[in-house]
């Protein structure tokens, strides 16, 4: 019995499993390792992808893709860090690119049920779109001077055992808490997991498909831009080439933690986990400095073919959908 | 056939007159009448494509009619979408469960049901009216178990719970019992009696016959888009309602072949033993013979077309041999288009036609598969073949080239048959050859039959029309309740000696 | 001859194959107003140069990428992981080529990890059931890392190369035409005397019209889409090959870099759909030409290059919707409410 309620909950049990166990290796392998200190630096530098891949794991628990978000963090730094150099205060430019992001996000989902077209290829035009926006901003290198953005750098939280808490990461734990409340104590969270369980069912329950739609892209795209905006205050910087390739890692993250591509299960909480899979294979990778960063990329590859076909044997198994 | 009127005592709830709806190329429902009382549980019964379910998204705004009326409680009512008739009274537990498997009994319960403040949802809330809802039908499930881990019948419970409210006046159950076992059918059938002692009005669509003897009071048969009857259950007995389901006036053609059956002298081509598989089919003998026509009796959900599947490999047996003139089956569809046989399938659409490919594509696709990829049918040699095929079966196309799709449902069906036969097969395996196509068609598909088994292939038909069976076999296999239970031969292969056996005799 | 030409001259005809030929007129019409001298044609040390010639011979890896992709595409599938496989593919030549192989024999490493990577993206969707989209997310996640790697084994330090073979192959001409041009007129002819000339083009377009029915036909789908994902592994690693001999050097991070996009975008300008179902080889060159010819024209227009991913975007976009039966249905529409 309690078996079959936790089912749904197996590949996010994995995913913490995994993360455990990748933490106690590195743990033996370094003696400094096992810290609260690499965990807070694991947190803070992993917290923009894990923000973007909050966003995605709507999309994705819709049944929906979005290859638009390494873009829109380059986007949004690019605008950040102009307008910083315009004499805007990066608060106010925050605000405006989250606009901006859930806008944009809310244009793509509209397109892409409106015209049924598959949201790939759309949000793949959303991906050229928006880096060629970021050379049409600057194709420099800009740098974010305003005081604010150096209180807010300043701004952290000591945890025991000599670790710290950055401004990155908190602002990335306020947001997952946020998401998981959108995700699962709101009607909007409902409707997500229905049409990504089931479309037509969910249409013919009541749900409001094309609302829905709109809606998880626009959250998608909301998350995305506030993680552009982390990533520009982090590097204290805007790049038009930032991001690139980004969209993979937020994907690979959601997937990591344990949320189905094909939609319609996972959490929320799964994804950070998923994010800070992927953050301590590359630290532990660096750790070991013999190691060349193409172990990140096959190991983060390794990691998703398991993952996949674990899924994949769970569908089959247990009708997890059907 | 007579059609007989009915009284019951509820009020008339729903009057539908003179529905029309038509799909291009199909009529699918011609001048259909259909009354429902309060109180009363009504049957609906009719073959694949008889109207049933277009009749029910007509009434519950999922279709619009082309023509005629729909009065609730006397008043005229027009549904442009389902959740009109939802919040008009009339609740729609659709054929395939219509619940998200992945999500808790709560949430399915509840999903757009409930509405907290600012879009929030208070979960606690959500299960007492969850709650609430399994109650009325005093279902006992766990609240926070996703919908997927229950069985199939428990399943159905909830989709009924989420949805009859407070206020729901007619509630239509398309198949309900389509998945369901003896016990778990018994526990929905009290429910749907508790409802009607409540005053609800229950349509109920199933081709279970039994269910349709325990639990409704009143039938309603279609066939073909027309309604051919309504009556009290008391009033018709099980052959009768057998004869209106899937009785069929001979047609001229027809009636021309009835009587000159052969004997089956010829050569043996295909001897099942004991084949069989598990929750599909029961084990079954069955030999096709050279130049012999073996029809396929049964009712819908007896196991006609898995039967036809499990020869044809598409569906694999676990018990009992296939074997054919020199050897063993395959026991896949590859492997049996090689031995010669070929499967024209019940479902065109899905399984039979690759409708964006042109008619001559489609007409040399198995000849190819045949042949293999490497020895390629020149163009020269497929517009032959194709223009062959179009010119012996009559398909009403300007040329090979039209795509499938826009052909008309007799001709898609002509160009499942051009296919198999351009493969040079020995053995025809036809699923429901003349569904869903026009009289005219229909009798040409006849007669093309009988003159394939003149020229000495062996065909194995399934058919839902009993007359048809009747007319074209010189052998009749019959099934009921997923098992063969019998074969008629030579002057035993009447209508009323199919109806008696598919019937059984525990009437 | 006139059996080859029918069906091409009947597109035409019906208006699909129209507008991405017109699409690429207008591009290099628009080019010689912009830039005056854009049609001259000159020879510079035995080799033709010009704009147009440099657009046929920039388009060439993305051609390639893009054939293979439109047979995957066919299936009803699409391959994202070709831009990894051509660093797979260009890694190996740098290290056969420091382990001293022939280099003919290194060219046949190059093409035969193609393959075995196209065969590895070919289990997982046909064998494993797996979304093609999910599938080849993990090679093209890792392939780079792979390619990264295959450079480590021979030390890593420098991973450039010389090779007169490869280069001939990628730069070099033969009388005053490239020879990859040549290498892509083979390949494009074999491709097609594969796809029209045996009977695996009409089962990939089965296969992706209906498997559930072209399996009842007989069809062995799964080993139809088994053999598209291979195809298309191919064509990606002799892309890696000309890419790689161009710079002569194996660089895995950066090498065809968003080619998968490029070459998904050519498919679906030269009139494929995603759905799968249908195959049209001639058509998607002429839509990698449009892409190259417009990234070209970019150039030229003294537009930073970078433009050129808003313009793809915009054209995406544009034959999307012009695609789209929701689009076109609600198009219709409007017109027929306001007469």
């Amino acid at each position: 019995m309690s078996a079959l309620l936790n089912k749904k909950l197996l590949p996010f049990y994995a995913t913490v499993a995994v993360f455990i166990a990748i933490f106690l290796i590195g743990g033996a392998m370094y003696n400094n390792f096992l810290s609260m200190r690499v965990l807070g630096n694991i947190l803070a530098d992993n917290s923009f992808i894990i923000i973007a891949a909050i966003g995605a794991t709507f999309v994705i628990l819709s049944g929906g893709i979005d290859l638009s978000v390494g873009s829109m963090i380059g986007f949004v730094g690019v605008c950040m860090a102009v307008l910083d150099s315009m004499g805007l205060d990066p608060l106010t430019t925050a605000l405006l690119m989250m606009v901006f992001g859930f806008a944009f996000g809310a244009f793509q989902g509209w397109v892409i049920d409106a015209l049924d077209i598959q949201p790939f290829i759309i949000t793949l035009a959303g991906l050229f779109l928006l880096r060629g926006m970021c050379f049409m901003v600057t194709i420099n290198s800009v740098p974010i001077t305003h005081e604010w953005a150096d209180l807010y750098s300043d701004i952290r939280i000591r945890l025991p055992g000599n670790g710290l808490l950055r401004s990155s990461a908190i602002v990335m734990l306020i947001s997952l808490a946020a998401a998981i409340i959108l995700a699962h104590f709101t009607r909007f969270g409902a409707n997500v997991y229905a049409i990504g369980g089931d479309k037509e069912s969910a249409r013919l329950m009541g749900v409001n498909v094309r609302r829905t739609t709109v809606l998880v892209y626009a959250v998608g795209g909301l998350f995305a831009a506030l993680a552009g905006v982390v990533y520009a205050l982090y590097t204290k910087s805007g790049y038009p080439l930032a991001g690139t390739t980004l969209e993979l890692s937020a994907i690979a993250s959601v997937v990591l933690g344990g949320t189905l591509l094909t939609g319609g299960v996972g959490l929320v909480a799964g994804t950070l986990f998923g994010g800070m899979i992927l953050g301590l294979i590359s630290t532990l990778i660096i750790f070991n400095g013999s190691l060349n960063s193409a172990w990140i990329l096959i190991s983060s590859g390794v990691l998703l073919f398991a993952f996949m076909v674990m899924h994949r044997f769970l569908v089959g198994s247990f009708g997890l959908r059907d | 056939m007579a059609i007989m009127k009915a009284n019951t005592a509820g009020a008339t709830r729903i009057a539908m007159r003179g529905i029309r709806k038509a799909y291009p190329g199909v009529l699918a429902l011609d001048d259909v009448d259909f009354e429902l009382h309060g109180g009363e549980i009504h049957a609906l019964l009719g073959e694949n494509g008889a109207g049933k379910s277009t009749l029910i998204k007509v009434l519950t705004g999922a279709l619009q009619r082309d023509r005629g009326e729909i009065m609730l409680d006397g008043e005229p009512v027009n549904f442009a979408k389902t959740g009109d008739a939802q919040d008009a009274g009339i609740s729609t537990v659709y054929q395939e469960v219509n619940l998200i498997p992945a999500m808790t009994v709560t949430q399915n319960l509840t999903l757009e049901k409930t509405h907290g403040r600012f879009g929030f949802i208070s979960w606690r809330k959500a299960r007492a009216q969850a709650q609430q809802k399994l109650d009325r039908l005093g279902l006992k499930v766990e609240l926070n178990r996703t919908v997927g881990s229950h069985s199939v019948a428990i399943q159905q419970m909830i989709a009924i719970a989420r949805a009859l409210d407070d206020d729901t006046k007619v509630l239509v159950l398309d198949e309900p019992t389509a998945s369901l076992d003896a016990d778990e059918t018994a526990a929905l059938f009290d429910v749907m009696r508790s409802l009607k002692a409540k005053g609800i009005a229950i349509v109920f669509i199933t081709h279970f016959l039994e269910q349709v003897y325990e639990v409704s009071d009143r039938i309603t048969v279609l066939r073909n888009g027309c309604k051919i009857g309504t009556s009290l259950i008391g009033d018709i007995n099980r052959q009768d309602l057998i004869a209106m389901m899937i009785g069929r006036d001979l047609g001229e053609v027809e009636e021309a072949f009835a009587g000159e059956r052969r004997d089956g002298s010829g050569e043996v081509v295909l001897t099942a033993e004991g084949v069989g598989r598990k929750r599909v089919l029961a084990p079954f003998d069955l030999t096709l013979r050279a130049g012999e026509v073996v029809g396929l009796s049964g009712l819908l959900g007896s196991g006609r077309t898995e039967l036809v599947k499990l020869i044809f490999g598409a569906l694999k047996h676990d018990s009992g041999t296939l074997k054919l003139a020199n050897g063993t089956a395959g026991n896949n569809p590859r492997a049996s288009l090689d031995a010669g046989i070929v499967l024209c399938p019940e479902d065109r659409k899905s399984e039979g036609l690759v409708g964006e490919l042109s008619v001559r594509e489609n007409i040399i696709l198995s000849m190819q598969a045949k042949r293999g990829w490497l020895r390629k049918v020149s163009r020269a040699e497929q517009e032959k073949i194709a223009d062959e095929m179009i010119r012996a079966l009559a398909i009403a196309t300007p040329d090979g080239e039209k795509l499938v799709r826009q052909l008309s449902g007799g001709n898609q069906q002509k160009v499942v048959l051009a296919r198999a036969l351009a493969s040079s097969p020995r053995i025809m395996l036809l699923d429901e050859p003349t569904r869903g196509i026009d009289v005219g068609a229909h009798a040409e598909i006849l007669t093309l039959i009988r003159t394939l088994c003149e020229d000495g292939l062996a065909l194995l038909v399934a058919s839902s029309e009993i007359d048809e069976v009747v007319a074209s076999s010189d052998r009749v296999a019959v099934l009921r309740d997923r098992r063969k239970i019998g074969e008629l031969t030579g002057e035993d292969i009447t209508r009323d000696k199919i109806v008696t056996m598919i019937a059984g005799d525990n009437l | 001859m006139k059996l080859i030409e029918q069906p091409f001259v009947r597109r035409i005809l019906n208006g699909r194959a129209i507008w991405p030929l017109l699409a690429l007129a207008v591009i290099l019409i628009a080019d010689g107003f912009i830039s005056p001298g854009f049609y001259e044609i000159r020879i510079v040390e035995g080799r033709l140069f010009g704009n147009l010639i440099d657009i046929l011979y920039r388009a060439v890896p993305t051609a390639l990428i893009a054939l293979g992709m439109a047979v995957v595409i066919g299936t009803r599938g699409i391959d994202l992981s070709v831009g990894s496989i051509a660093a797979i593919a260009g890694a190996m030549i740098a290290w056969r080529i420091q382990a001293g192989d022939p280099h003919g024999v290194v060219l046949l490493y190059a093409l035969g990890a193609g393959i075995l990577c196209g065969m590895w993206n070919g289990m997982l969707v046909a064998f494993l059931g797996i979304q093609p989209i999910i599938a080849t997310l993990i090679l093209m996640v890792s392939g780079r890392g792979i390619g990264m790697l295959i450079n480590l084994i021979y030390g890593g330090t420098d991973p450039s190369f010389q090779s007169d073979f490869l280069q001939w192959l990628s730069t070099g001409s033969i009388l005053f035409i490239p020879t990859r041009l040549y290498v892509f007129a083979v390949i494009f002819l074999l491709l097609w005397l594969v796809i029209r000339r045996t009977a695996l083009g009409l089962f990939v377009e089965a296969t992706g019209g209906n498997a559930a029915a072209s399996n009842l036909a007989g069809v062995n789908a799964k080993l139809i889409i088994f053999a598209a994902y291979l195809i298309c592994g191919l064509t990606a690693g002799w892309a890696g090959v000309i890419l790689t001999a161009d710079t002569h050097t194996s660089d895995p991070v950066s090498v065809a870099l968003y080619i998968e996009l490029d070459a998904i975008l050519a498919v679906v300008i030269g009139g494929g759909s995603l759905a799968g179902g249908r195959i049209y080889l001639g058509m998607t060159v002429i839509g990698a030409l449009v892409i190259q010819a417009l990234t070209t024209s970019i150039l030229i227009s003294g537009l930073p290059p970078e433009y050129n991913l808003i313009i793809k975007a915009l054209v995406v976009l544009f034959v999307l919707v012009l695609q789209s039966d929701n689009a076109r249905r609600g198009i219709v529409s409007k017109f027929r409410r306001s007469p």
